[in-house]
């Protein structure tokens, strides 16, 4: 079982949301969610007369993701918390609480709870 | 005009728990107001990768006590559907009359709450004189007053013979009759409306693009109630949700006091409506794929989505309360309030901390 979603890139995500917006959708929350070893979901659900929509966005660990809080002021916390849960960052936040949401410490991508990062031997291999 | 920044909570006389708002206020009057949260972050969705899809029940049940009943519901429902699982109709019965019931006492907890935020100690003590007797019935029925923990995948795990729906419906009718007597000093007392009306408006356009959820949306003139989704038994159950135009304080406060009624007549119905099918479903396999599933908890609008790959473990459960959704519109209505408003406004979203702080 899956959900329907329409998947975005971070390129149109703030004019897809501005026309969500527009169109009378109420944004709900968003979800992150650990993909692999180096990327992540980010699903943006809305909701409009009880239905709702699903965008679905991949971003790569400890990447830049513009916010969307100008746009839905409600958003501003949702991407604190998921600055502070998976390292991702919000670029144009209309309140940024610079990763001390929830932590007194910043966390970084390798450092951030939700994020596991995997060190196979061949890489350490490399590394040595 | 003098300017200065005054700190409200995280500890404060109106706050059962902590959050904090830093307030920038000019004379008497509150011109920014900047929340802070994570006094006491638990991190429960991440348990989610240590405990099992089974587990996990006992872990969303105490994201909130006050509605325990319902994120287990919502949780519980949700992998019900990621593995394709039919409830049993008298547990999907049950499962209504014990979240209605939670309903009851966390609006009752929060009417007297609201009631000692104004300083009516009398009338806060009488609400909860009658919360004891739904936290009875939670009590005689499950076998705890608060986290009821009854849910299981695939229905529930307690049930209730006819000595205690008996029961349950006579108390019921000196509940609805010692609610009905408080209507109109919680409506019309001048004291009340002194301190409620026309304070901390949020209007229908706001509350619906800050993301408001449960009273403080539906006080605000939007009809929108998750259980109209007709999940558990309310496919059977007639619903309507309840609505006040005005968004103020008084609207907020009169949406819950209405919604408590509503709750009883809806206990009444299920109960009405049990018949003889078993309590759950049972369970096999592990589940797969993604969900997204609401209930309406009595502070709004809850979100779930789960993630699984067939492993015993979720790889994701991802919680979005109402009192996380209602902090923006929260931080949008206090500038412009007098100070002396503050604490009345703030307990107006019935803030569970506990809930946001998952």
């Amino acid at each position: 079982m899956s959900i329907v979603t329409e998947s975005v890139t971070t390129k149109d995500l703030v004019s897809v949301v501005t026309k969500l917006k527009a169109d009378g959708w109420r944004l709900v929350t968003f979800s992150s969610v650990e993909i692999d070893e180096k990327n992540l979901e980010i699903l943006y659900h809305f909701d409009k007369n009880l239905e709702l929509k699903h965008l679905r966005m991949s971003v790569p660990k400890g990447s830049h993701v513009p916010s969307i809080s100008g746009v839905l002021f409600t958003a501003f916390l949702v991407e604190n918390e998921i600055r502070d849960q998976f390292g991702i960052l919000f670029d144009g936040l209309v309140v940024d609480y610079q990763g001390k949401l929830l932590n007194e410490t910043v966390q970084t991508a390798e450092t951030s709870p939700f994020c596991r990062f995997h060190v196979k031997k061949a890489d350490a291999k490399e590394a040595q | 005009m003098a300017r200065a920044t005054i700190p409200f909570g995280p500890q404060h006389p109106v706050l059962p728990e902590p959050i904090h708002l830093s307030l920038v206020v000019e004379d008497e009057k509150v011109v920014e107001a900047l929340p802070t949260i994570g006094y006491v972050h638990r991190g429960l969705e991440l348990l989610a990768t240590k405990r099992d899809f089974n587990q996990m029940i006992q872990i969303v049940e105490r994201v909130c006590g006050i509605c325990s009943m319902i994120h287990s519901l919502c949780y519980c429902q949700g992998v019900e559907e990621m593995m394709g699982i039919e409830v049993p109709r008298r547990a999907r019965m049950l499962r209504v009359v014990w979240s209605e019931l939670h309903r009851m006492h966390s609006h009752l907890l929060w009417l007297g709450l609201f009631a000692d935020s104004f300083g009516f100690e009398s009338l806060f003590m009488q609400l909860w004189k009658i919360r004891e007797r739904i936290m009875d019935l939670n009590e005689a029925t499950t076998g705890n007053r608060v986290i009821v923990s009854v849910n299981v995948i695939g229905g529930v795990r307690a049930d209730l013979d006819e000595g205690q729906i008996r029961w349950i419906k006579d108390t019921l009718v000196e509940v609805e009759a010692s609610i009905r007597s408080l209507q109109s000093t919680i409506m019309n007392d001048s004291t009340v409306c002194k301190r409620t009306v026309g304070i901390g408006v949020l209007t229908k356009e706001m509350a619906y693009d800050l993301g408001a959820a449960g009273p403080m949306l539906r006080g605000s003139g939007v009809a929108q109630d998750m259980r109209q989704l007709k999940y558990a038994g309310f496919d059977e159950i007639p619903f309507e949700p309840i609505f006040e135009t005005a968004g103020d304080c008084w609207a907020r406060s009169t949406v819950r006091f209405r919604e408590t009624l509503q709750s009883i007549d809806l206990v009444r119905q299920a109960l009405d409506k049990l018949d003889g099918s078993e309590l759950a479903t049972k369970v096999k396999g592990k589940p797969e794929g993604e969900v997204v599933t609401r209930v309406e908890q009595p502070r709004g609008e809850c979100l779930y989505y789960l993630k699984g790959n067939g492993d015993k473990f979720l790889q994701r459960v991802r919680i979005r309360t109402p009192t996380f959704a209602n902090i923006p519109p929260l931080a949008a209505i206090l500038p412009g309030l007098d100070f002396a408003d503050v604490p009345v406004v703030v307990l107006s979203i019935d803030p569970c901390i506990s809930c946001t702080e998952r």
